[in-house]
C-alpha cells in the first residue's frame, strides 16, 4: 500500500488498470466444523464494483463463505485475498469490508445516528465530518431526519436501511449482505431489491450478496454463483445460469425445469442429436465435449414449451413429442399445465394467460414442442462438467 | 322455567364476575402482606419516633422531634461508617463479580450452570457461619496471620479484624451472589452479533467492550448496586463479628439501642433518619444512573 510519491502517477495508473480486477480472491479456500465441511475447497474472484450473488440452499456454506471474507470465521485451508492482499489471518475489526447482517444487530443503547457514525468513530473521523457522512448515508437510504430515534422504535424496512447506512457510510472496498431482506415480506422485500440495486449503482462499491431465493438472486445480481455442499455448482451471469444450467442441481434450483434422460447419437445438420427414453428423437446445440452414446439428460424450461390440441402439427423446426394432459392449474399470468410425457416422465408448462382459456382437458391429447436452441444438456451423472460459463474454480472466463 | 333460565344463566355470570374480580384476588394476598408487614410497622416506627419516656415508666407519644436531633447529632460518625463501608464493600463486590460474570457468560461455554453454582454454592450456608468463619480465619492468630506472625514477616500486634477493611471485604463477600447474578444476566443476554457488528464497524476488543457490552449490561449493574449497597449499608451482623468499637456501623447502634437499651423512640428515630436518607439516596442514584434515562436521553 505503501507507494512513494514519484511512483504516484504509475500507481494511479495501476488503479484504473485494476478497475476490473478482482477485488475479493478466494483461493482454494475450505472451511470445517468438527467433521463437517462447510465449504470445500472452494476459488472464486469477486470483480471490482460487480454485484455478485451467492445463491443455495441453507447449509450449502454461502454464509460461512461470506464471513470468511468478513473475518468471523477463519478459514481451515485456503487463502483470502482483499484487493490483492492476504487478509486470512486479519480479524473483522482491521479488514476494510462491512456487513449488512440478517438480523440488522444494530445496536439498542444507541440512537440511529449514532449507529450509523459508529464505524466512522473507531477509525477516528473528526466530528464535523462525521455529521456530514451520516446525513449523506442516512440521506442515500432515504431515512434522512430519523437521527434521532431508537433502533426499536423503527418498522423492519426502517432497520434495514439503518443497518445498510451503517455500513455503507464507510465506504468499504467491499460490503457484504447476508440475507438483509429475508425478514421482509414479499411487497417490501422486491422494493428493497430495487433500492439496493439503485444504491450500489450509486455508490459502485461491490456487493456480496447471500440469499436462497432465486428469483431475488436474478433480479439484482451482475454475477450469481449457484452454490451446493460446499461448492460452486455454477457461476455465471443471471441469463446464463438460468438458461444453460451445467447441473441437474443448478436447473431444478433455479426455477423449474423439465429433465428428459437419453442417449447421445451424434451431430446432424449442425445439432446434436438426442434420442430420449421414449424413441423420441430431437435436436439439441451441440455439446461441447458429449461423445456418441453417451447418456445426458435434457432440459426444458417449462416456459419455453408450446402446446399443440392433438391433430395440429408442430413447426417442423421445433423438438415435439406427445403427451397427456393431466392438469391445467390457472396462476393468474399464466396456466401451468402438467402432462404425462408416457415412461412415468412428467413434463410441466407455463402459456402465458392472454385469453381463450386452457388449451386442452385433462385427458386429452397434446403435442408440446420447443426450439432446438432452448434445450439444454446435463450430463447423466449430474455432475458438473467444464463449459464456456461453468468452470470448477468458479473462475470468471472471458 | 324460571329454574331452566337460572341454570343457563348461572354459569356466564359467574365467568363474568370472575372475569372483572381475578385481578382484586391476585393482587389481594400481596397488598395484605404489605399493608400488615410493612405499612403498619413502618407508622408504628413513625410514631414511636416521637415518643418520649423510658422502658420503665412507660412512652408517650408527645412529638418529641428531640429524638431525630439528639440521633443524629450523637451517631453522626456511624451514620458515616455506614456510607462509607456500604460504598466501599459495593464497589469491591463489583470490582470481583464483574469480571467473573462476563467470564462466565462470554466464556464458560456450556458449563455456565456449573461455574454459576460454584460461586453460590457458599451462600447456602447461613451468612453468621460464613462470618464467624471469616472471623477465625483473619484472627489474631489464626490460620493466615499465625503462621506469618511465627515467621517475623508482619509485626507481632498487626490485625486483620476490628479494621475497617475486616467490615468492608466481610460485607463484599456476604452480598458477592447479589451483585454477580444481575450482572451476569444481563451480560448473558447480550445478542452475541451485537459484538460481531462492533467488530464489523473496526470496533477492537477493547471497544467492544467499552462501546456495546458494558452499555448494555447496565441494566444488571445498576441492579447490582441496589441489591448490594442497601444491604450491605444496613447490615450489622458483619460489623458485629469483624468489626471492633471503632467500625460501628448505624445498623449496630439501632439494634442495641432497640434490644439492649430498650430505647424505643431513639431507635426508631434513628432507623427513620437511615431509611429516609437511603431513600433519597436511591431517588439520585435513579436520577443520575437510572436506565430508563439510559434507553432514552442522549
Amino acid at each position: 500500500m505503501q507507494v512513494e510519491k514519484t511512483a504516484a502517477p504509475a500507481a494511479g495508473r495501476q488503479h484504473s488498470a485494476s478497475a476490473t480486477d478482482a477485488v475479493v480472491v478466494l483461493d482454494h479456500v475450505s472451511k470445517r466444523f468438527g467433521g463437517v465441511v462447510a465449504v470445500d475447497d472452494l476459488s472464486l474472484d469477486v470483480m471490482r464494483g460487480e454485484f455478485f450473488s451467492m445463491l443455495g440452499p441453507s447449509g450449502c456454506g454461502k454464509t460461512t463463505t461470506l464471513r470468511m471474507i468478513g473475518g468471523f470465521d477463519a478459514p481451515s485451508e485456503g487463502v483470502v485475498r482483499l484487493d490483492g492482499r492476504d487478509v486470512t489471518d486479519l480479524p473483522a475489526y482491521r479488514r476494510d469490508v462491512n456487513t449488512v447482517f440478517q438480523s440488522y444487530g444494530l445496536f439498542p443503547h444507541l440512537n440511529v445516528f449514532d449507529n450509523v457514525a459508529f464505524g466512522l468513530r473507531r477509525r477516528h473521523v473528526g466530528g464535523a465530518e462525521v455529521n456530514r457522512r451520516v446525513q449523506e448515508a442516512l440521506e442515500l437510504v432515504s431515512l434522512a431526519g430519523y437521527g434521532k430515534r431508537r433502533p426499536g422504535q423503527l418498522s423492519g424496512g426502517q432497520q434495514q436501511r439503518v443497518a445498510l447506512a451503517r455500513s455503507l457510510v464507510n465506504h468499504p472496498q467491499v460490503l457484504l449482505l447476508d440475507e438483509p431482506l429475508g425478514a421482509l415480506d414479499l411487497k417490501l422485500r422486491k422494493q428493497m431489491q430495487l433500492e439496493l440495486k439503485r444504491i450500489q449503482g450509486e455508490v459502485g462499491i461491490t456487493f456480496i450478496f447471500v440469499t436462497h431465493d432465486q428469483e431475488e438472486a436474478m433480479t439484482i445480481s451482475d454475477r450469481i454463483a449457484v452454490m451446493n455442499h460446499g461448492r460452486i455448482e455454477q457461476l455465471g451471469r443471471p441469463e446464463d445460469v438460468y438458461e444453460r444450467p451445467a447441473t441437474q442441481f443448478v436447473a431444478e434450483f433455479l426455477g423449474a425445469s423439465n429433465l428428459l434422460d437419453g442417449v447421445y447419437r451424434g451431430t446432424l445438420d449442425g445439432w446434436g442429436s438426442v434420442e430420449l427414453a421414449g424413441g423420441d428423437s430431437i435436436r439439441i446445440p451441440a455439446p461441447p465435449s458429449a461423445l456418441v452414446g453417451d447418456k445426458l439428460k435434457v432440459g426444458i424450461r417449462p416456459e419455453k414449451l408450446h402446446l399443440y390440441p392433438d391433430g395440429r402439427e408442430a413447426p417442423s423446426d421445433h423438438n415435439s413429442i406427445a403427451a397427456i394432459l393431466r392438469n391445467a392449474v390457472f396462476v393468474g399470468v399464466s396456466y401451468q399445465y402438467f402432462f404425462d410425457a408416457g415412461g412415468g416422465r412428467q413434463l410441466s408448462a407455463f402459456d402465458r394467460n392472454a385469453g381463450g382459456g386452457p388449451i386442452a382437458g385433462p385427458g386429452e391429447k397434446v403435442r408440446v414442442a420447443w426450439k432446438p436452441e432452448h434445450t439444454f444438456v446435463i450430463p447423466a451423472d449430474g455432475m458438473a462438467q467444464p463449459t464456456p460459463t461453468n468452470h470448477q474454480t468458479g473462475r470468471q472466463d472471458k | 322455567m324460571a329454574v331452566g333460565t337460572a341454570t343457563v344463566r348461572r354459569p356466564a355470570l359467574t365467568t363474568r364476575w370472575g372475569r372483572a374480580l381475578a385481578p382484586y384476588l391476585l393482587i389481594f394476598p400481596g397488598v395484605a402482606w404489605l399493608l400488615i408487614f410493612f405499612l403498619f410497622p413502618l407508622l408504628t416506627l413513625a410514631v414511636t419516633s416521637l415518643m418520649s419516656g423510658d422502658f420503665v415508666a412507660g412512652f408517650q407519644f408527645t412529638w418529641n422531634f428531640n429524638n431525630y436531633t439528639y440521633g443524629l447529632g450523637l451517631y453522626a460518625t456511624q451514620y458515616s461508617h455506614s456510607l462509607e463501608y456500604g460504598a466501599s464493600a459495593t464497589l469491591i463486590a463489583f470490582l470481583l463479580a464483574y469480571p467473573a460474570a462476563y467470564w462466565i457468560a462470554f466464556h464458560a461455554g456450556p458449563r455456565k450452570s456449573a461455574y454459576l453454582l460454584i460461586i453460590l454454592l457458599p451462600f447456602f450456608v447461613s451468612f453468621v457461619l460464613r462470618t464467624l468463619s471469616w472471623e477465625t480465619l483473619m484472627g489474631d492468630d489464626g490460620p493466615i496471620l499465625g503462621p506469618l506472625k511465627s515467621a517475623h514477616l508482619i509485626p507481632s500486634d498487626f490485625r486483620v479484624l476490628a479494621t475497617p477493611i475486616a467490615v468492608t471485604f466481610g460485607l463484599a463477600y456476604t452480598f458477592f451472589p447479589y451483585m454477580l447474578l444481575p450482572i451476569y444476566a444481563s451480560l448473558e443476554k447480550i445478542d452475541r452479533r451485537l459484538i460481531e457488528a462492533a467488530e464489523d464497524l473496526f470496533a477492537n476488543r477493547v471497544e467492544v467492550f467499552r462501546r456495546v457490552i458494558f452499555p448494555l449490561s447496565i441494566p444488571g449493574v445498576f441492579a447490582g448496586v441496589l441489591l448490594t449497597g442497601i444491604p450491605a449499608t444496613a447490615d450489622f451482623v458483619n460489623q458485629t463479628l469483624l468489626g471492633g468499637a471503632g467500625t460501628t456501623m448505624i445498623g449496630r447502634v439501632i439494634e442495641q439501642q432497640f434490644e439492649v437499651s430498650a430505647n424505643y423512640p431513639l431507635a426508631s428515630a434513628l432507623a427513620f433518619v437511615f431509611m429516609l436518607g437511603l431513600l433519597a439516596m436511591l431517588l439520585l442514584y435513579q436520577r443520575l444512573f437510572g436506565t430508563d434515562e439510559l434507553v432514552r436521553a442522549r
